[in-house]
């Protein structure tokens, strides 16, 4: 029979399986695989809070979405034009996602009436025409992988462990993807063991075979590059990018970096990555607790290091009294709260935008902070570098935002060197003449920062309100009144350096959809959607949250309607609809997933149509 | 003024007076903390370490007022947290000489964990606690240290709640360096606050400490000179424990447990006595002097309980640095940037 090759524009492809079943890795290939052949992506991997729940239980299933284009993208993807599943679970977790007329890759092994019933199928879908609506290619991957490797001597785990490669062989027959990286890539893992990369080499291999040459695919497709801006790239998740800017800034400042850390998911992986950089300098501590964490980086941020301490929601709340220390003594700290679904506990390893009113108004007393969000992975290295600078400049602490869907989500990044990075100047205090604790900075209001071993500035801080200029302990009303409005003034004039905001689309008209943090990719493509449908959409996306740039008031009035789309249940629509009056209405989803392009293209649409 | 004195003085051996900052101290008077403070400034001349160089760092209670009074650096930080604040300094600037100042309320209560973690890390530290079985501060609480059946503001009935032996504590938790010392015996002070200084790692020293307005008198018995003889040992290592106005009594061991024994009677035996160890790498023995506490017949311990080497978290952390700096070489941001996989995208022609 002769193969088809067919092209398409973009393509969503996701890998679901059971928690042992190799899936991130799969994804992960597959996704170097097509940077490397000069698509646009977007990727999110999604897995279960438990290690490893029982095989074959819908508890387990864990998956790796990739969006490959040969344009411009945004978002990981959301409806899927082909679904690999591994098992009953996984199919029946992941099946909602896929698009009608979708592929459907099934490994038939593990549709045996134990997993079935574990998974909720009274008959076997594969059987009983309920996939009707699907393009369905049942294979049964785990067999056709001990075959291929059968030979080889490996106990049967070890054999039928490389059935993930098999069914990755099979996606790069179906889109034509590259193998040489993969192939190099298996080398590399399983150098100490070549009888293993011989096995998972041929897994490979034999998937690939098997489309080539059974009659049971007849078309494979084809995505060009994309057109990118020319540049070196690579790819990058939102943990790594974070991390990046840690290094970064503190390079670029002559600071020696400090992290206080506590483990908490998806937290953690910011402390992993960074501790490997200690030849930067870079020092981390994994303290006895969140609050310990946070009070380790404000002695690191005393003794003159570049602080940061990075959490999660609920280690935000246990750190909040420490921060508002931060901001009494006004020394410069980066808190770092990658955000889950919450409260309490919630839902770990699901995405929310939940703490937004926590980190802008969370604390005891006047005690205003800069809070500042990433709004897709390769954003985070701009924004916490931003942090980190506007901490030192104005010595604040300052909140940097991300959530579990940045953090874990990937796409390709145009890196820059380190000279264009912009200049983080700190001069710490040594002039003994005339060095008072609290006198301030005229441009930015900021306090000198005058670091203990420097002879002639021994001085005394601490949490009881302090006398302007003197520092002295103070219980003077009018005093701490003025100490309070510096302070929050101090915040104020960080919009000073927050640059235009960029509104895409037109600079006035029927409606400006507002976003911050990571639904960036999700309105960006809604709304071009909208404009390339003629309508009158706009969208502005907010890095800064506190201050708020200050142009912002006079663009939302320029709009007939604002829509604020939120991962939550209408955080930044209080802020924005109490500072500037206006009949803004949200679109608010908590269900631990980022939203879908039609959703917000769905309330667009309605707001248009007039529809309260 | 919050400010510090000119620098010339540094060129001139330190003094006392060299460590007095211009603030008020507004201690109730004849609190303990004053003795203190004053044998703080005494002993800091003689370490010859620069003035600019101590920080004293210090939580929430009326203890932790004592940096605002110091003519050094000082942080005067948040309810319990004073130890991790110094770990964190102390972690990144290994220059500085880390001084925690705190109470019984401030460290072994709020901030329980903290202080367990620090002696365990065993960083170059120092901390001063201020036992005085009370919460002052916020007006007459019990504390972790109170006895049970304590009548206070909190508890009119009595306290039923048991108390901590910071000790004891402090050994559990791993400690390198732990002594005991009182506020109103100065020269004992003086010398055990020269002791913690000289140790490498963290430092703890106890300081029962009276005050005199919510808990007047609870250790009467250890600092009056009618009772003290006979309710003080001083450990002292490589020697017997012997307590008693003539040094008439001392300690034995029996299994595990401690008796007193009178060197007066004719059948008692010098060479029965224990010999204290303060040097031991294993924390039993001082564990078991610890659980003296002055009642049952037995006296209270002052003086060195343990002070071993073991590698402190700070140089550990900064080893790791060096290490990774001479193996990898310093970090070069570009080269960061390009690690991994990367791909080259061309101008479209």
């Amino acid at each position: 029979m002769e193969k088809v090759v067919r092209q398409l524009e973009d393509v969503t492809i996701r890998f679901a399986g059971d928690s042992g079943d190799g899936m991130q890795i799969t994804g992960a290939q597959f996704t170097n695989v097509s940077a490397l052949m000069g698509n646009d992506l977007g990727t999110f991997p999604d897995f279960p809070a438990e290690i490893r729940a029982p095989a074959g239980s819908l508890a387990g299933v864990t998956s790796f979405q990739v969006h490959f284009s040969s344009r411009e993208i945004f978002t990981p993807g959301e409806q899927c034009d082909a679904l690999v599943v591994m098992n009953p679970a996984a199919l029946r977790v992941h099946l909602g996602f896929l698009r009608p007329q979708g592929i459907l890759l099934v490994n038939t092994e593990e549709f045996k009436p134990r997993n079935l019933t574990m998974a909720g199928y009274a008959s076997n879908p594969l059987e009983d025409q309920s996939l009707s609506a699907y393009q369905v290619f049942s294979v049964n991957m785990t067999k056709l992988t001990r075959e291929a490797v059968k030979d080889l001597k490996l106990s049967v785990k070890e054999s039928e462990r490389c059935k993930n490669f098999f069914a990755l062989g099979m996606a790069y027959w179906l889109y034509q993807r590259s193998m040489e990286p993969t192939v190099q890539f298996i080398r590399d893992k399983f150098s100490k063991r070549p009888e293993l990369a011989e096995a998972n080499l041929r897994a490979l291999q034999a998937g690939r075979n098997y489309c080539e040459n059974t009659e049971q695919f007849g078309s494979s497709y084809r995505v060009p590059a994309a057109k990118l801006r020319p540049g070196r790239y690579r790819n990058i998740t939102g943990t790594t990018a974070t991390v990046l800017g840690m290094i970064a800034a503190g390079q670029k400042s002559g600071l020696e970096v400090f992290l206080g850390s506590y483990p908490i998911t998806p937290a953690s992986e910011i402390l992993h990555q960074l501790s490997r950089y200690k030849n930067f300098g870079v020092r981390t501590v994994q303290a006895e607790d969140e609050i310990a964490s946070v009070c380790m980086a404000i002695g690191a941020a005393y003794g003159g290091s570049l602080a940061f301490t990075t959490t999660s929601g609920p280690g935000v709340n246990l750190k909040a009294e420490a921060v508002s220390l931060a901001i009494s003594v006004e020394l410069p700290l980066v808190l770092c709260d990658i955000q889950r679904a919450g409260p309490s506990t919630g839902m770990p390893t699901k995405t929310e935008q939940g703490d937004l009113l926590q980190v802008l108004y969370g604390r005891h007393g006047e005690s205003p902070i800069a809070v500042l969000a990433g709004s897709r992975p390769s954003d985070c290295f701009d924004t916490i570098y931003e942090c980190a600078r506007i901490a030192v400049r104005y010595m604040t602490p300052v909140v940097f935002l991300s959530d579990l869907f940045l953090a874990f989500g990937a796409e390709p990044w145009m890196f820059p060197s380190s000279a264009d990075l912009p200049p983080i100047p700190v001069r710490f205090r040594t002039d003994p003449e005339g060095f008072q604790p609290f006198q301030r900075d005229l441009e930015t209001l900021a306090r000198p920062w005058a670091i203990p071993g420097t002879p002639g500035l021994e001085h005394r801080i601490g949490g009881l309100e302090k006398e302007h200029l003197t520092g002295n302990v103070s219980y003077d009303p009018k005093n701490h009144e003025m100490m309070c409005r510096l302070r929050a003034e101090k915040i104020e004039k960080i919009a000073q350096e927050i640059p235009p905001t960029r509104i895409d689309g037109p600079e006035s008209g029927d409606l400006l959809v507002v976003g911050w943090g990571s639904t960036y990719g999700a309105i960006r493509t809604a709304t071009e959607k909208k404009r390339e449908e003629g309508k009158s959409v706009s969208h502005v996306h907010l890095r800064h949250l506190n201050p708020l740039p200050p142009d912002l008031g006079s663009i939302l009035y320029r709009f007939e309607h604002v829509l604020v789309p939120e991962i939550n249940l209408g955080q930044l629509l209080k802020v924005l609809r109490a500072r500037y009056l206006v009949p803004a209405v949200g679109l608010n989803k908590v269900q631990g997933q980022p939203f879908e392009t039609t959703e917000i293209e769905a309330k667009i649409d309605s707001i248009l149509r007039g529809e309260p | 003024m919050n400010q510090a004195a000119a620098p010339e003085i540094a060129s001139r051996p330190l003094t006392k007076k060299d460590f007095e900052s211009d603030q008020d101290v507004r201690w109730c008077p004849g609190c303990g903390d004053y003795a203190i403070l004053s044998q703080v400034q005494k002993v800091l001349p003689e370490l010859g370490i620069p003035r600019e160089k101590l920080v004293f760092i210090s939580g929430i209670g009326c203890s932790s007022r004592f940096p605002y009074y110091m003519n050094t650096y000082g942080f005067h930080t948040i309810h319990g947290r004073a130890p991790a604040i110094a770990s964190g300094l102390r972690a990144s600037r290994p220059d500085l000489s880390v001084w925690v100042i705190t109470g019984d309320g401030d460290a072994l209560s709020i901030g329980g964990n903290h202080f367990i973690h620090l002696l365990r890390r065993n960083l170059d530290v120092r901390i001063l606690l201020f036992n005085n079985r009370i919460y002052g501060l916020t007006k007459g609480q019990y504390s972790p240290t109170s006895e049970l059946g304590k009548v206070t503001a909190s508890t009119p009935m009595g306290s039923i709640d048991y108390p901590f032996n910071p000790i004891s504590l402090a050994l559990g938790a791993e400690a390198t360096f732990v002594a005991r010392t009182l506020d109103r015996d100065l020269a004992h002070l003086h010398e055990t606050l020269r002791r913690a200084a000289a140790h490498r790692g963290t430092a703890f020293v106890e300081i029962y400490q009276n005050c005199n307005i919510f808990n007047d008198g609870a250790f009467e018995v250890f600092t009056e000179k009618e009772t003290k003889l006979a309710h003080v040992a001083r450990l002292e290592h490589g020697k017997p424990i012997l307590y008693g106005p003539k040094n008439e009594k001392g300690i034995r061991l029996k299994g595990f447990q401690l008796e007193s024994i009178d060197l007066s009677k004719a059948e008692a035996r010098m060479e029965d006595l224990l010999v204290y160890d303060a040097h031991c790498p294993d924390a039993t023995l001082a564990m078991i002097v610890s659980r003296m506490t002055g009642e049952n017949n037995l006296p209270l311990p002052i003086g060195v309980f343990r002070s071993v080497s073991r590698p402190c978290y700070d140089d550990s952390l900064n080893e790791q640095v060096r290490k990774a700096k001479e193996m990898m070489g310093p970090g070069d941001l570009d080269e960061l940037f390009n690690s991994g996989d990367t791909w080259v995208v061309q101008p479209s022609s």
